[in-house]
Formats: structure tokens, C-alpha cells, sequence
């Protein structure tokens, strides 16, 4: 066995998802309309994949092909290395578990009961729950962190924690595949975080394989194993984060007249104007808080200590501001800022 | 299921049979309870009328009610969940209007006597004959909705469509009384008034078997119930083929609400009062509680309306559908105003 060619083998062939050219969309009366094309995508097992692109793209469209809540219109889906046209719903919902936007709305039922809900694809016709169904129950509802909320009232919780329960309860189907359509739309910025590293987390455990699709570009750059970009075009682009950023693909999908992608932060910049240059003196935290005012009130940094017309020094006690001719001075952000907008409308 | 709602549904249990002693206790005269065990394990001696009375009209009406109140309140609660709305009930999708339709056409039409005769050579009395209308015209405004329903994804657009057929079926009710003679509107306005009288051992022997079986086969979808609390989508996404499950359980829905409406009238809020009366007192959405409380609690509700309607130790009669409305009315009311949040607050 070499030890280059092999990983890549071996991955191929034991792909959790796999898609063969498909095409994703809608069938009207008039035929088939294609959202995207030619989609050629696989997610090993142990991946966190993060789908992204602009509202309206057909990122929706490409999970629910996905998770076989729509047809696909051309070409195929295979999970497991089986088609998912041959797999049944009852079949396919033991393999791959679904989180949506969606709020669920569902009045006096604990947390528990919704869980065990996940269990619908493993249980006989009446539901019936058995220890070992008990066992999976607890452990999704502990992967998610959720053990203190088993109890309580689902209505009860938090849009963050309602979140975290429909993934412990499609964690308790025992999936190998986790397909996630916008799961943090709803949510707090903090929740956001927490549930994309509760997602980064149950991959890192076993062989389970996460699709997500989000908003959320910087924190999906840095949570991803893998990113699927949905170009403006509609051709998909893939690879690492890292690999993303490089190609600017980013760039090309997201940027706007005013926002500007900045590959060495992979963050994304309002432009505000352009005022000229400034130069920030000094360090730290202060210097960076500095330089964020000056970029908002339209002044584009430089570095180092080239001759500008404005430089700013940030120091323990404030800031101050010299210019060719004078000298002003203050304790706080606030007044830097009030001061800057002051000079505009000054000039 | 929990230990308090095990309690519950014990409790339950005992509620309806003491209800359902004294529905056969209470009535146009009154007959010690002692008389009524008596008289339905047999030991009454022959010659004690109050037997009769008993076995013959009290049992049937009381075994119906309970058959009418359990169909009724399962099947509601089934439509509930399925399309997700507090409002609607067995008779969301217009079998209501369909069956009184088929009734309107025997009774009021000028194509009664036809209709009569036809009866009388198949040996029908005239009850059953009105029974017969009614189901085929449930039947048939069933199935339009069922059809048209089917290429229907949201659950409020299938119940508008309920509405709307109902609506539009109700017009021509409204037509054929107003060219109708007084003699007939007073034989179709005693339909409508809905009653557990009608139906008797002999009618029951039909009533029975289909009310019964149709219990039990809604009891046995609480599985599905249970996974579209969470929405069609989630309910595919867990296994459950929801367009199947989707025409189903509106089929046997509307099956049960038919065949009581064919047999006692039209029985308006026990469908929509049962079951949110029973989310109230187990505090669960859990079908597997659920449905036995709702199961339970329609029979009890049903026969409780029975003995109100007769207003025990008078002549007089109250009409059934009237009794059923001004006990569910508020009980809705209530629980509307209660759940501010969740499932039904929208």
C-alpha cells in the first residue's frame, strides 16, 4: 500500500454521500427547471461539511435532493454507495436525520419525548420504546448536551436549545449522515457558535458526517472540514476553507459595492468612504480598537510609519491626533470618533 | 406513558362507568341504581318494567352515545394534529355539509316519495333510509375534498378547502329548505337536532361494528400522530410516508365523523372540545396518552350530554346538538385563551 495514493482511495470508495452529475430544482407543468447543475460532490465519514452561498442560490434545494425530500431531476444521490431512489423513506430515516429552519412549535411535550421521537424509524407500529431505544435517547440527548433540559417543557426552551434538541433527536435515528438546512438562522450570535462546535464536535466523535448550510460565513470558514461554495453562476466550489479562500471564490460570491472580503482576517468589511490615509502608533488591543474607528469613519490604514496626514496614538490614557499643523486629544473611542466625523464636515 | 398519566386514565375509566350507570339510571323517570345493576346482569324479576325500560331503550342510547362520543373525539383529535389547527375536527373537510345534504335531498326533495318507495321495496324503514342518504353524501364530498386535497402540500389550505366545500354544499341545503314544505322542514330540523335515541339494538348491530373497529384502527395511528406533532417535513425526514399517512387518517377521520352523523345527526364541538379538554388535563401533547384519554373522555362527555339533553325528571327534551355546543363552547373558549403559547397559538 502507498501511503500518498491510498487515502484518496480508500476515501472514494467509502464515501457517506456521494452525488453523480446531478441536477437540483422543480418540476412545473412546463418541465424541468434545474436551480443547480452538474453537481458532483462527496462527504467522507468524519466530515463537517458547510454549505455556502448567496440567499436564494439553491442551497435549500440541493440538501432537500440531499435527504430525498425532492426528486432530483437528473443524475443521482448515492448514500452508502446505494441509490437513493432504491432506499425507502422508513430506510433512508435510519441513516440520515434531518435538522430544518423551521421553529417547531409543539405544546406540553418534554424534551425526552421529542428525542425518543427519532427513534420513529427503528420502532414497530406502535412506537413502542425499548431499552435499548432508552440507551440512544440518552446518549443523543447527551451528545448534545442537553441532559439538564431532558425534563423540562420543549416550548419551554430557548430557540438555541430547541436547536440542540431536534439534533439529539436526529441523532437518535442513528444516522451516518446529518443534513442541517440553516439551523442557526434563528439564533443568538452565542448560540450560533455553540451550535456550530456541537457540530464540529459530533464528527470529531464517530463516523458521522455532518452537511450544514449557513449564513454564517466566518465562523463556518473557521468550524468547516470542507466548503461547498455555490457560486453566483451556479457552479459549485469546493475544498477546505483555506483552499476557498485562496481561489477567491468568496470574494466573487459575496462582495457587494460596499463589502469588501479580506482573505487574511476571512472577514468581510464594510467600505465606508474614502478619506485618505491615516497611520495608527502604538499596540495592542488599543491600536487594533483605533484602527477599527478610523476604517469605519473611512480612513484606510497604513502600516508602518509612513508620512500621512493623519496619525492617530493610541496610549493608556486615550488618544491623540496630530495632523501637519495640530494636535487634538481625548479619553475615549467615542470622542475619537465624534472627532473624525467632525474633520468631514469641517473639510 | 407516566405514572400521573396512568392516574388520569384510571380516573377516566371510572368517570365514564359511573356516568354511564347513571345514564341508565336517570332519564324521563328515574330508577334506583340497584334496579338498573340488576336489570343488566339480569336478575330483575320479569314482571319490573323499569327492566325494559332499561334494556331496551336506555342500553342502546347509552352504548351509542359512548360509540358516537369516543368516534367523535378520537377523530377530532386526529384531524387536530394532522392539519395542525386547534379548530378543526372530524368534520373539517365538509362531511357535515355532505351528509346533511343526502339528508336534505330525501327528506326535503320532491324526490322523497320516489326515494321512499324505493325504500320500502329494499325494506327500509324511513330512518334508515335518511341514514343511507347521509352517508352517500358524505361520501361524496369526501371523496371531491380527498382528491383535491391530495395536490394540496399545506395542511390550512386543505382545511380552507374543507370550508369551502362545506360552504358551498350548505347553499344548496339552504336552497332546497327554502322551497320545502312546512311538514317536511319540521322532519329535517328534527334531524339536525342530533340524537342518540335513534339508534336502536337492531341499528347498532351496523353501528356498533363500524364505530368500534373505526376506534380502534384511529387508536392504532399514534405513532404517526406523534411524529407530524413535529411537522410534515420531520415526519418524512423520520420515516413516516406522510402523504399515505396524510389521506389515511383523513379518510378514517372523516369515516367516523360520517357514520355518526348518518346515524345520530349532526353532533357539532364534542370533536373539537374532547381533545383539547384531555391536553389540558394530562398537560401532554403525547398521543400515547392521548388518544385512550380522548377515547374515554368523548364517551363520558357524550353520555353526560345524553342525560342533560333529557333533562332528568321532566317530560321535556333539549335537542342533543344544542346541549353539546353550549358545553363545548366554553370549554374551547378556555382553552384558547389559556394556550397563549405553543402548538396552537399560532
Amino acid at each position: 500500500m502507498t501511503p500518498y495514493a491510498a487515502p484518496e482511495l480508500c476515501a472514494d470508495l467509502e464515501a457517506a454521500l456521494r452525488t453523480r452529475d446531478l441536477a437540483v430544482g422543480y418540476r412545473t407543468r412546463r418541465g424541468r427547471r434545474a436551480v443547480l447543475e452538474h453537481v458532483n460532490l462527496a462527504v467522507r465519514p468524519g466530515e463537517l461539511v458547510c454549505l455556502l452561498g448567496p440567499n436564494g442560490i439553491g442551497k435549500s434545494t440541493l440538501l432537500r435532493t440531499l435527504a430525498k425530500m425532492q426528486p432530483a431531476l437528473w443524475g443521482s444521490v448515492e448514500l452508502g454507495g446505494a441509490d437513493l431512489r432504491s432506499i425507502t423513506h422508513a430506510e433512508l430515516a435510519r441513516r440520515l436525520g434531518v435538522v430544518l429552519t423551521e421553529r417547531v412549535a409543539v405544546e406540553a411535550l418534554p424534551v425526552r419525548r421529542i428525542v425518543e421521537l427519532g427513534r420513529y424509524p427503528h420502532s414497530g407500529w406502535f412506537g413502542r420504546i425499548t431499552n435499548r431505544d432508552r440507551h440512544v435517547v440518552d446518549w443523543a440527548i447527551g451528545a448534545v448536551g442537553a441532559r439538564h433540559l431532558a425534563e423540562c417543557d420543549f416550548s419551554r426552551l430557548s430557540d438555541g436549545e430547541r436547536q440542540r434538541v431536534m439534533i439529539a433527536r436526529a441523532l437518535a435515528q442513528e444516522p451516518v449522515l446529518l443534513v442541517l438546512d440553516e439551523p442557526t438562522a434563528f439564533l443568538d450570535v452565542p448560540s450560533r457558535v455553540e451550535l456550530m462546535g456541537l457540530l464540529r464536535q459530533l464528527t470529531r466523535e464517530g463516523p458521522l458526517a455532518v452537511v450544514v448550510s449557513t449564513h454564517d460565513l466566518e465562523l463556518a470558514l473557521r468550524t468547516a472540514d470542507v466548503v461547498w461554495l455555490v457560486m453566483p453562476g451556479g457552479e459549485l466550489m469546493t475544498g477546505a476553507p483555506e483552499d476557498v479562500v485562496l481561489s477567491g471564490g468568496l470574494g466573487q460570491a459575496f462582495e457587494g459595492r460596499h463589502i469588501r472580503f479580506h482573505p487574511e482576517e476571512r472577514t468581510f468589511r464594510l467600505l465606508t468612504g474614502d478619506r485618505g490615509d491615516a497611520v495608527v502608533h502604538g499596540s495592542g488591543l488599543r491600536a487594533s480598537l483605533a484602527t477599527a474607528v478610523l476604517e469605519r469613519e473611512g480612513y484606510s490604514v497604513a502600516a508602518g510609519f509612513e508620512a500621512c496626514a493623519l496619525s492617530v496614538h493610541a496610549h493608556e490614557s486615550g488618544w491623540r491626533v496630530l495632523t501637519d499643523d495640530a494636535e487634538w486629544s481625548g479619553a475615549d473611542f467615542a470622542s475619537l470618533a465624534v472627532f473624525l466625523r467632525g474633520r468631514r464636515t469641517a473639510a | 406513558m407516566t405514572k400521573r398519566e396512568a392516574v388520569i386514565l384510571g380516573g377516566l375509566v371510572a368517570a365514564v362507568g359511573v356516568v354511564f350507570l347513571l345514564s341508565l339510571a336517570l332519564g324521563s323517570t328515574s330508577i334506583p341504581l340497584r334496579r338498573v345493576i340488576m336489570a343488566l346482569i339480569g336478575t330483575l324479576p320479569d314482571e319490573d318494567t323499569s327492566g325494559i325500560v332499561v334494556t331496551t331503550i336506555r342500553l342502546p342510547r347509552s352504548v351509542t352515545a359512548m360509540l358516537a362520543g369516543a368516534s367523535l373525539a378520537v377523530a377530532g383529535l386526529q384531524m387536530q394534529t394532522l392539519l395542525r389547527n386547534p379548530l378543526a375536527d372530524p368534520f373539517a373537510l365538509g362531511i357535515s355539509s355532505g351528509a346533511s345534504l343526502g339528508v336534505a335531498l330525501v327528506v326535503l326533495g320532491s324526490g322523497y316519495g320516489a326515494a321512499a318507495a324505493f325504500g320500502n321495496a329494499m325494506g327500509m324503514r324511513g330512518d334508515a333510509l335518511i341514514t343511507l342518504a347521509a352517508i352517500i353524501g358524505a361520501a361524496l364530498v369526501l371523496g371531491l375534498v380527498l382528491v383535491v386535497s391530495s395536490r394540496i402540500a399545506n395542511p390550512t389550505t386543505v382545511l380552507i378547502l374543507g370550508l369551502m366545500f362545506g360552504y358551498a354544499v350548505s347553499a344548496i341545503v339552504t336552497v332546497l329548505v327554502g322551497a320545502s314544505q312546512p311538514e317536511r322542514l319540521q322532519q329535517w330540523a328534527q334531524w339536525g337536532f342530533g340524537s342518540f335515541s335513534g339508534v336502536t339494538w337492531q341499528r347498532l348491530r351496523l353501528f356498533g361494528p363500524l364505530t368500534f373497529f373505526g376506534v380502534l384502527i384511529a387508536s392504532a395511528t399514534t405513532k404517526q400522530l406523534n411524529a407530524l406533532l413535529l411537522g410534515e417535513s420531520y415526519a418524512r425526514s423520520m420515516g413516516l410516508a406522510v402523504r399515505r399517512a396524510r389521506l389515511l387518517t383523513m379518510l378514517g377521520a372523516s369515516v367516523l365523523g360520517a357514520v355518526v352523523t348518518a346515524f345520530c345527526g349532526p353532533i357539532s364541538f364534542l370533536g373539537i372540545a374532547v381533545p383539547h379538554l384531555c391536553r389540558g388535563l394530562l398537560g401532554t401533547s403525547d398521543h400515547r396518552a392521548l388518544v385512550p384519554a380522548v377515547v374515554l373522555m368523548g364517551s363520558a362527555v357524550a353520555l353526560v350530554a345524553q342525560i342533560v339533553s333529557l333533562l332528568p325528571g321532566s317530560a321535556g327534551v333539549l335537542p342533543l346538538n344544542a346541549v353539546t355546543s353550549l358545553m363545548g363552547a366554553p370549554i374551547v373558549v378556555a382553552v384558547l385563551l389559556r394556550s397563549r403559547r405553543g402548538a396552537f397559538a399560532g
